[in-house]
Parts: C-alpha cells; sequence; structure tokens
C-alpha cells in the first residue's frame, strides 16, 4: 500500500482531491480523517509517540504498555464487551511528522495505522490526518455489531480525533455524562 | 437538587436530581440566584428542536455564585458572582481565538458533535440545556450548574447591583445586540424587527444604541407592541395592516436598510405560506416555518441587509432566493458570539445607558417554571418575561 499523504493543497495542475485518496487500508474496516489542531505540530507529535496517551483519547484502547522501542501491547474494546490483544509495531517515524504502525503476526486483531502532523501554510494551525485499517475482530458478524455499538471505525475516529484535538487545544475532554457532568432526572439514566 | 426537567411536548416538571459534580480541571460549579425562560425555550416546549431526551434539564439563561472550581481555574474563586453565556466555548480553538466562540469547535462532547456534523456539515458548539445536538449539557432551570471552561465564559459582575439588571447578559441582550450588529445599520438608517419578544425588544433596544434613525416594530400581541414603543419603535400590528404594504408607504418606497428576522422557526399568522408550513412541521415533511425570513427578504430595501437572530434548526422551503439574488441582499445570522459582547454590555448596564428590566412581567419560585413555560407559550401579550429564583 502507499504512504503517500493525501493533499487538499490546491497545486497548479493537480485537482486538491480525488477519489483516489479515499484509498482503501490493506484490512477490511479503515478510515482516514484530517483535522486542524491549534497547536505546534512538535507537541502534537511528541503527545501522539508516547503510545501510553492514546487510551486518553480513544475510547477503545484500554490500555498501552511499552514492550521496547517500537513495540507496544494494546489491550482493545471489541464490540459487546469482548477484549482483544495486539502488539502494535512502529514501522515508520519521522519526528514532528508522521508515525506508522501495524500490528505483530499472533495479535488478536490485524490492525495498522498512521498519523501525519504538517504545518498549514496559512497559519490556521497543524494539518492532522489519520489513517486506521483493521479486520473487524468476528468477521462480517463483528463488524454490524460494531457499527451498532458505535464501534465501527469511522466513528471511532472521528470521535478519537475530535478528542485529541479537544485534548491539545484545552487541556480536557469535554463531556456531558450523566449524572456528574450533566445530571437528568434521575429515573430516565 | 431540583431542577426543570423536559418530559415531552408541553411536558415539563420540577424533579430532584442529582448534584452536578466538578468533572474537568476548567468546570466551576454555579449556585443559581436567577435564571430565566427563554424565547427559544419554547421551540423545546413544543418539541420542535429535535435530540431531546426524556430527563433533560433546560434553561441556558442563568446567572449566580461560584461554590466550587476545579483545580485548572484560575480566574474564578468561591464567592464570586457571574453570569453565564449560554454559549460553551473552550477560548482557544481557531474560532474562539477569532471571536467566534458560537462556533467553537471543541465544546460539544465527540460523541454528541455526530449529529450536528451529518445535518450541518460540520458539528456546532455546546450549548446549556438545549438538546443533545448541542451537547447535551444540563440547563441552568436548576438550584446549580456545572460550567465548564468557566475560566473564559463567566463574566464577574461587582456587587451592589441586582442580578435582573445583568442576568440578560447570559442571553437575549447580547443575541439582541448582535441582531443590530448584524443590521449593520448606519446612522439614520430605518430598522424593522420582526417579533417584540425579549429578543426583539433588545434588537430595538441596541438598533436606537446604534444609531438608528428610526425602528419599526412588527408584532400582534398590544403589550408587546406597547414595550417597543416605549422603547422608541414605530409600531405595525400585522392583525391591523399589511406590513408589506405599511413599510413601503413608511419610507416613500424605499424599504427599509435593515430587517431583524426575531421570530425564527415558529412563526404566527395565518398567511398561506405560514399555513402550508404549519401543516408541514405537524405531519414532519418539514422543519421550520420560515415565514418571517421570507418577509424580511421581501421587505427589506435593494441593497439592504437582513439579520437572523430567530431560531431555525432543519430545512425550509420556498425561500425567495430570486428577491434575495435580484435586490443584492447581505444575510447575517448565528447563535450569538456572547462572550464578544460581555464587557461592553455591561459597561453600558453601568453606566446606566439601557434598561434591561422593562421587559420582565413575571417572577417565579423555580417550583412554578411549569406554570411559567405554559402562560409564557400561551398568553404572550401578558407573559413578556419570566425570570426564576431557584434558591
Amino acid at each position: 500500500m502507499s504512504h503517500s499523504e493525501v493533499s487538499t493543497d490546491a497545486e497548479v495542475g493537480a485537482t486538491a482531491f480525488t477519489n483516489s485518496d479515499q484509498r482503501e487500508g490493506e484490512y477490511e474496516a479503515s478510515s482516514l480523517r484530517a483535522v486542524m489542531i491549534n497547536r505546534p505540530r512538535q507537541a502534537l507529535y511528541a503527545f501522539w509517540r508516547d503510545f501510553r496517551n492514546l487510551p486518553t483519547f480513544m475510547e477503545n484502547v484500554k490500555s498501552v504498555e511499552i514492550l521496547d522501542a517500537d513495540r507496544s501491547q494494546w489491550a482493545i474494546a471489541g464490540p459487546a464487551g469482548a477484549e482483544f490483544d495486539l502488539v502494535s509495531t512502529i514501522t515508520e517515524d519521522i519526528p514532528g511528522e508522521r508515525i506508522a504502525w501495524s500490528s505483530s503476526e499472533g495479535s488478536d486483531v490485524d490492525h495498522e495505522g498512521w498519523v501525519a502532523f504538517k504545518d498549514n501554510p496559512f497559519g490556521r494551525g497543524t494539518e492532522v490526518r489519520v489513517f486506521i485499517s483493521y479486520d473487524p475482530p468476528g468477521g462480517v458478524v463483528g463488524k454490524i455489531v460494531a457499527k451498532v455499538m458505535q464501534r465501527e471505525p469511522r466513528i471511532q475516529a472521528r470521535r478519537e480525533l475530535r478528542r485529541f484535538k479537544q485534548l491539545m487545544e484545552t487541556g480536557e475532554i469535554s463531556t456531558s455524562k450523566a449524572p456528574d457532568a450533566a445530571p437528568r432526572a434521575s429515573r430516565h439514566f | 437538587m431540583r431542577a426543570l426537567t423536559w418530559h415531552g411536548k408541553h411536558n415539563v416538571q420540577v424533579d430532584t436530581v442529582p448534584d452536578p459534580q466538578i468533572v474537568n480541571p476548567r468546570d466551576a460549579i454555579i449556585k443559581i440566584t436567577a435564571t430565566a425562560i427563554c424565547g427559544s425555550d419554547l421551540h423545546l416546549y413544543d418539541s420542535m428542536i429535535p435530540g431531546m431526551s426524556n430527563g433533560d434539564i433546560l434553561g441556558h439563561e442563568f446567572m449566580g455564585e461560584v461554590v466550587e472550581v476545579g483545580r485548572g481555574n484560575t480566574s474564578l474563586k468561591k464567592g464570586d458572582r457571574v453570569v453565564v453565556p449560554f454559549v460553551i466555548a473552550c477560548g482557544q480553538c481557531f474560532f474562539c481565538e477569532r471571536s467566534m466562540p458560537a462556533a467553537c469547535d471543541n465544546s460539544n462532547p465527540a460523541d454528541k458533535a455526530d449529529a450536528t456534523e451529518i445535518a450541518y456539515g460540520q458539528s456546532v458548539a455546546g450549548l446549556f440545556g438545549y438538546s443533545h445536538l448541542t451537547g447535551g449539557f444540563a440547563g441552568g432551570q436548576a438550584e446549580y450548574a456545572r460550567v465548564p471552561y468557566s475560566d473564559y465564559g463567566p463574566i464577574k459582575i461587582p456587587d451592589g447591583i441586582e442580578d435582573e439588571k445583568v442576568l440578560f447578559l447570559s442571553d437575549i441582550y447580547p443575541t439582541g445586540w448582535m441582531a443590530a450588529e448584524n443590521a449593520q445599520i448606519q446612522p439614520g438608517d430605518t430598522v424593522a424587527v420582526w417579533g417584540c419578544g425579549p429578543v426583539g425588544l433588545f434588537a430595538i433596544k441596541s438598533a436606537v444604541l446604534q444609531g438608528a434613525g428610526r425602528v419599526i416594530a412588527i408584532d400582534h400581541h398590544p403589550n408587546r407592541l406597547a414595550l417597543a414603543k416605549a422603547n422608541g419603535a414605530e409600531v405595525l400590528n400585522y392583525h391591523e395592516v399589511k406590513v408589506r404594504e405599511a413599510l413601503l408607504e413608511m419610507t416613500a418606497g424605499l424599504g427599509p436598510d435593515s430587517c431583524i428576522d426575531a421570530v425564527g422557526m415558529e412563526s404566527h399568522g395565518f398567511s398561506p405560506d405560514n399555513v402550508i408550513d404549519a401543516i408541514k412541521q405537524e405531519t414532519k415533511l418539514g422543519t421550520d416555518r420560515p415565514h418571517v425570513l421570507r418577509e424580511t427578504i421581501m421587505a427589506v430595501r435593494k441593497g439592504g441587509t437582513v439579520s437572523v437572530p430567530g431560531v431555525y434548526g432543519g430545512v425550509a422551503d420556498k425561500w425567495p432566493v430570486g428577491a434575495f439574488m435580484e435586490k443584492g441582499l447581505t444575510l447575517k445570522t448565528g447563535q450569538t458570539h456572547v462572550q464578544r459582547y460581555l464587557p461592553q454590555l455591561l459597561q453600558l448596564v453601568l453606566d446606566g445607558k439601557i434598561d434591561t428590566t422593562d421587559l420582565i412581567s413575571h417572577r417565579l419560585p423555580l417550583e412554578q417554571a411549569p406554570e411559567g413555560y405554559k402562560n409564557f407559550k400561551e398568553n404572550q401579550n401578558e407573559w413578556t418575561k419570566v425570570v426564576l429564583r431557584p434558591h
């Protein structure tokens, strides 16, 4: 698969965004999403590069244990309360610009992903693009269950990126979860 | 604590609910001393806004005393008196940095933001007590409220000035002010304002302060028209006159320089377009009744400006796009960037340049809030603004 980055810059002689930019990953379910974050590129890279931080904004990554410089073990929440383990290996690391990873053989879930950070040329912050691809555990049924449970990768990815942006820009993740953050009439929890 | 909660169309109750807690570092908990029912709360009461859940606490106009602050909040302390903007905004995103807090990118929680990203193209900011489309935050018609990003939104109020003079900084006063600003008023302009509810009245007051030569107010409730008149407007009762003809006559055929739609999605009246829209709303074929939006576009002079503080939520048809283009109009709208206006508008109150209390018709304890909703909806002539006292 290609690692070339999607461009939304209007380059002379090229359209800004084509259907071929919406490329497929190696695995069945994949998602690419971009977000502008009003923080320096290096700070965003540094936070993401420490994979122990991923559970703070990735709801389905329950914990990450660092095994060595390149490898980490992730506990993933699957549909309907199931838990899966995967060992992730960093396959590319360009400080301040890009991190790519993929699951090692023997993981419960086959998974790959990358995140890229780029200065917006017009001073609007850092353009962050995240690509996630994996085979949903449980095959076709698992995919349907995942969608119903809102653990479908595209839903996941957009919420994870929103949380990452919130955390980086404001230092906290916005919530209206009942009852503490937003009380409601008690018989309706 | 006690709180006013929503249980379906025309069904609100005062229930006992859990107390709110500090959840994030920049939160504060406010003990609410005064809160109000907003005209836009009636859109929720009428079930016109989707995304409500049984048990939601309503209310987005409130003020009170800080009783607890999170560890990340260095600007507020226990005992401070504050008015809280109805818009929840972080202060640090692209939009907040450009003084557009009502477009805040971060305040709508990640899971709730999906709905408006799909409905509107981009997700919208969080608001207090205004459905799960705008974040599902608990509102302020309650004894206490949790205020996120409380180091950015709330404005401190000096001692010695009563609640009622500053309460409306939370919404309707800046909303009326921004509506007038969006009308791009030049000295001597004629400004027509549809709707003499609280936002319309504040738009009239603001248009006068911003230099309008003449303000013409349109409604059908005699008491609301009398309030408009007392604030310097000439008035038209649409049950008595054809508004567009009257406006043309009054401006010798030119039309008003600016028109303000302070009505929004639930127009009254029996004009043919509004009757058809009402049927569509009832049968779920349409969501909004944009009669006033159409009227403002038709009435405004060529090259004029239409300002829309009235709330719309979905889609509408028969929008006079031809008149809009051929007359070369400017349309400005949006939820209010409350935080942008607070210091200057508080100063006008402190200097005695604006009366913010003349529209208050009823003062009730929180326990009587359901009665307040019912009357604000059904007896609009007499019930012009309801202030609730939770403590």
